[in-house]
């Protein structure tokens, strides 16, 4: 039951992805490049109703509807290192495969397969992640 | 309203709609971050038993491997049922750079066939590419500890100072490769 609706929301956030075209190449390409204003657009404006939900839930902090637990928003831990420089390279990552973890799922759906290698890459870029941990700055 | 949805979603229907999903995670006791799931799959592989960030309960997180599953099964129907075309209309501006190039179907598909076509995979420089870009990908992500859903969704919306040095790094990463880097790759 939970996960059919966990499905559903991914259902909803992947038809999302494809249809605004936010999961094309091309358009990141163009987003870095400043040359339209539909990302811009739709990032400010899932922030304008964004922050407008997370006032609203934080401010009356209602219960889940599956469990009954409070919501609860966390903080992301302070710092600045590891939000920078991982942001750099993710913002490499993105402008060369085109992709962010969301839409690469939603793009295998729509059956570009070579997005594979990039799901697959992304898994292992992870796990080195993990594994030089401790030697990074955070 | 049919004819609304099957043509490509302009951007203040798309946002508000992201913002819905994001809610909606929020609603059921969950948060929205997309990223997450490959630290999971990495647990889940058994690959990384000997690996602190590996080491969770990844079973607890298969409600997101579930959006993660609708996601690909929503991309599916759009592509195959919901959408009229799949020509991504990019600028003019835009059109004319990726075919200098030699990216010759911008504007008249939803990805560049020499990256994603059937035979990309027999291009060594395609292959080069979506391996490194989803490398820089994963292991940006969880160094940054989120990626565009988790950081410059989620977390901006609740005014998070990391979450927007995060963002503004996506974005220097982004330049860069975009304005300095793009032009030695396709050349």
């Amino acid at each position: 039951m939970k996960t059919i609706v966990y499905f559903s929301i991914g259902l909803l956030f992947g038809i999302t992805m494809f249809m605004s075209e936010a999961a094309s190449w091309f358009r990141i390409y163009e987003m870095f490049q400043f040359q339209a204003f539909h990302m811009y657009g739709i990032i400010g404006s899932a922030l304008f109703c964004g922050a407008i939900i997370t006032y609203v839930l934080k401010k009356f902090s209602p219960k889940d509807v599956l469990e009954g637990q409070p919501i609860v928003i966390a903080d992301k831990a302070p710092g600045w290192k590891r939000y920078l420089y991982g942001g750099i390279l993710f913002g490499c990552g993105w402008a060369i495969a085109g992709a962010c973890p969301g839409p690469m799922f939603t793009l295998l759906g729509a059956g570009f397969y070579p997005i594979l290698l990039v799901i697959f890459s992304a898994t292992v870029g992870t796990f080195f992640y993990g594994l030089l941990q401790d030697k990074l700055p955070h | 309203m049919i004819e609304f949805l099957t043509n490509p979603w302009p951007w203040y229907f798309s946002g508000p709609m992201i913002a819905l999903v994001m809610f909606l995670l929020l609603w059921t006791g969950k948060t929205f971050g997309m990223s997450s799931n490959l630290r999971t799959l990495c647990a889940a592989s058994g690959l990384g038993k000997n690996i602190p960030l590996f080491q969770f309960d990844w079973k607890a997180q298969r409600w997101n491997l579930a959006v993660a599953a609708g996601a690909i099964l929503g991309g599916f129907l759009a592509h195959q049922f919901l959408s009229a075309s799949t020509a991504v209309d990019i600028s003019p501006a835009t059109v004319d750079q990726l075919t200098q190039m030699g990216i010759v179907d911008a504007g008249n598909s939803y990805m560049p066939k020499m990256l994603f076509g059937s035979d990309a995979l027999t291009n060594v420089r395609s292959l080069i590419l979506l391996s490194l870009g989803g490398f820089l990908v994963g292991f940006g992500a969880r160094y940054a500890g989120g990626c565009t859903s988790g950081h410059a969704i989620s977390g901006l919306s609740n005014f998070q100072l990391p979450s927007l040095i995060a963002v503004i790094g996506f974005f220097i990463g982004g330049l860069v490769v975009n304005h300095f880097i793009y032009p030695f790759l396709f050349s």
